[in-house]
């Protein structure tokens, strides 16, 4: 009896293995096609494609298309642009929507409800609904800069990061993880004399990791995803963010292997990112319960 | 010369090259062409040599990318943000005059006289844009391929009939070589479908708006023409002649691997096809009742409606009509030079030339897409109409539709002046 318990259980061990190495391989396939791809010349790449040669490092490898992306468009100038209006709009973003979300679920005021209740819902309004207004305001926006007071916030970082900063959904993750904290907590510090500034700073924050992390990460790939709004604002490649980047290698001959190189380059700071939060995010989803 | 002499000397120097920069009026020129190493090496040369060529324009580039320039063009407009010079799509130039982006263009007619019909940009009898080069569409196939058929070789006088036309489908079907007998380009997808693809239905007799007051689609786009043409469109893929999806890989490469008889292609993939095959030819559109047609108009420069010099920006935009920068446009990217000097010049389009038949096919064939403000609404409704029916979609009910949507539109703009 134990023996046929300890089999089963060893068949059980093996099929969900199975199925997880299969989910596994489904999910990495994509990103290994992109890198195999990356270092083959284009014909090769496109013959490939028809066969498991797509996945492996055969036939004629290189680093040209490489070399190639970085002829072709100011690879680095995009990718530093993109990581800089991304990191910063995810600092600024984390800071002001986790004090908003202290505000509503902590202190008691007027109309916090219908505010909250607003807030939510702008996450049924798709931003294109907003973009051509939102152009129309960037587009004469006083801003004090080095060259003193200037109008128009066309071509430039403050353009891209700013309209990003305060989001729905980062309030709503961030109102949904502080609900869950224990209230005695809160009550304790102030009992004890806490300021509100204090309670956020040395209470809540620190047990925020999880929310943290999951914000970010969600923040970081949509900004980091952006295209529409750098492209209507945005005229000047020394701004340029990675995605409207990409729009370089799509001639009408296109160059496949320079396309996965670019693709390649630009995924290194997405997977680095999600690499280094990877275990307070899973953190954040097993404690949050919103598992897909 | 003492110290004092010679610093003197630097310091005087110094002012009066600044006073001569000083004296060039900046002009910011958009241009589509960024991530193109070749056109954006030309485009930079032709800026240099007229920024140096005289003292009192300094033309600024700012390259966009093609897949995003006309979005950045309309978001620039909106925030008032254009730039003194631009370059526009030729079917989408009246739009935007029409929108007020542009502004007619004061070069000498002269200039232009001997210039291909698909590189002027006029509408409302106003010429506002003119491009340094044209593209074509043409069949692409091997000569070994017709030999082995047993197929007449058509010529830009004497084109296949549809009816040669489809013997020649039906042969190259029965001969079991290929995949498909024809490939019309069904993965490219946008602008591809009315310029590549409305030429057939002109051919047929019908048209994407009624070229007599542009103020409607009616009976063009849903006559018996239209109708015979949807039929025979329905039919390339329902009698599986061509694949109706098609990987993006194989439109770049099927016909060098020998998926396809015939391509439907334009200038710009021909040198693909010539170096794959020694032997790749290139036939004229097939006349299927009303003359053989093919598309014309490339990109185009012309001066936007903001610019306060109209006269610097018409001044650069006539300096590089020159026929050295028009072949070198050519011999670059392999587009179509627009006038006999720059084609007899270039690499690919001069006499005996493997592109030759290209210029020849623009010059008797080729047929602008409407000019008219409507043409950007009119060719997506058109993209979907032919894609719908591809898919099969009832033909007349189709194209009734969108002649529906096409006119709606017109209306709700005025009929766009007309």
């Amino acid at each position: 009896m134990a023996a046929i318990q300890s089999d089963n259980h060893g068949l059980r061990l093996f099929v969900r293995y199975a199925v997880l190495t299969l989910i596994a391989v489904i999910f990495i396939f994509p990103l290994i096609f992109m890198l195999m791809s990356s270092l083959k010349p284009d014909q090769q790449l496109l013959t490939d494609t028809e066969s498991l040669r797509a996945f492996l490092p055969v036939g004629d490898i290189s680093l040209d298309n490489y070399f190639a992306a970085f002829r072709r468009a100011p690879v680095g100038l995009f990718v530093f642009n993109s990581v800089l209006v991304t990191g910063l709009t995810v600092l600024l973003s984390l800071a002001v929507c986790s004090l908003a979300a202290f505000a509503f679920v902590f202190i008691d005021w007027r109309g916090r409800e219908l505010l909250l209740t607003l807030i939510l819902a702008t996450l049924i309004v798709p931003f294109e609904t907003i973009a051509i207004p939102l152009l129309l305001i960037s587009a004469n926006l006083p801003w004090i800069g080095l060259e003193g007071i200037t109008r128009g916030w066309l071509n430039s970082y403050q353009v891209q990061i700013v309209p990003f900063i305060a989001d729905g959904l980062t309030i709503f993750l961030f109102v949904q993880y502080f609900k869950d904290l224990p209230g005695e907590l809160i009550e304790a510090a102030r009992v004890e004399g806490a300021s509100w500034g204090q309670v956020y700073r040395k209470v809540v924050m620190p047990l925020a990791g999880p929310v943290l992390a999951t914000a970010a990460i969600l923040k970081f790939l949509a900004m980091y995803n952006q295209y529409l709004w750098p492209l209507m604002v945005v005229q000047q490649e020394a701004y340029r963010p990675v995605m409207v980047g990409l729009q370089y290698f799509f001639q009408l001959n296109r160059a496949w292997g320079e396309i996965m190189a670019y693709l390649s380059l630009i995924t290194v700071p997405v997977l680095a990112f999600y690499l280094f939060l990877q275990r307070a995010f899973i953190a954040s989803i097993a404690s949050t319960g919103i598992k897909g | 010369m003492g110290k004092f002499t010679v610093l003197a000397g630097v310091l005087l120097g110094s002012a009066l090259l600044s006073s001569t920069a000083m004296a060039q009026t900046e002009l910011s020129l958009w241009y589509h062409g960024a991530g193109n190493e070749v056109e954006a090496k030309i485009i930079g040369q032709i800026v240099s040599d007229f920024n140096a060529s005289q003292s009192d324009w300094a033309v600024k580039l700012e390259s966009f990318p093609q897949a995003a320039y006309n979005d950045s063009v309309v978001a620039g407009a909106l925030a008032g943000n254009l730039p003194d010079i631009l370059d526009v799509d030729g079917p989408v130039m009246p739009n935007w005059a029409w929108s007020g982006y542009l502004q007619p263009l004061t070069i000498d007619e002269a200039k232009i006289a001997d210039f291909l019909p698909g590189t002027k940009g006029i509408w409302d009898g106003k010429l506002y844009s003119i491009g340094l080069w044209d593209a074509a569409v043409a069949m692409v196939t091997r000569k070994s391929t017709l030999e082995e058929l047993g197929l007449r070789t058509p010529t830009v006088d004497a084109p296949w009939t549809k009816d040669e036309f489809m013997a020649a489908l039906d042969a190259a079907k029965a001969s079991g070589k290929f995949e498909f007998a024809f490939d019309p380009g069904m993965a490219w997808t946008g602008e591809w479908y009315p310029y590549a693809f409305s030429p057939f239905l002109q051919s047929f007799g019908g048209d994407i708006i009624d070229r007599t007051s542009y103020t409607t689609a009616e009976g063009v786009l849903n006559g018996d023409a239209a109708l015979e043409f949807g039929a025979w469109w329905q039919s390339l893929f329902t009698e599986g002649y061509s694949p109706l999806a098609q990987d993006p890989a194989d439109r770049d490469s099927g016909f060098a691997n020998g998926k396809y008889a015939f391509s439907w292609n334009g200038n710009w993939a021909a040198l693909g096809a010539l170096t794959a095959f020694d032997d790749a030819i290139f036939l004229p559109a097939p006349d299927f009742g009303n003359g053989p047609k093919i598309g014309a108009a490339s990109w185009q420069f012309g001066v936007s409606a903001k610019s306060e010099h109209p006269e610097g920006a018409s001044a650069f935009i006539a300096f590089a009509l020159q026929d050295k920068y028009l072949t070198a446009f050519s011999d670059g990217i392999g587009l179509i030079p627009p006038t006999p000097a720059s084609a007899a010049a270039s690499i690919n389009y001069k006499a005996g030339g493997p592109m030759e038949a290209f210029y020849e096919l623009s010059a008797k064939q080729a047929l602008l897409r409407p000019a008219t403000p409507g043409y950007v609404v009119a060719a997506k409704v058109f993209e979907k109409a032919l894609a719908d029916i591809a898919n099969g979609a009832d033909v007349g009910e189709t194209l009734d539709a969108a002649v529906d949507e096409i006119d709606a539109d017109i209306e709700k703009n005025g009929n766009y002046g007309f």
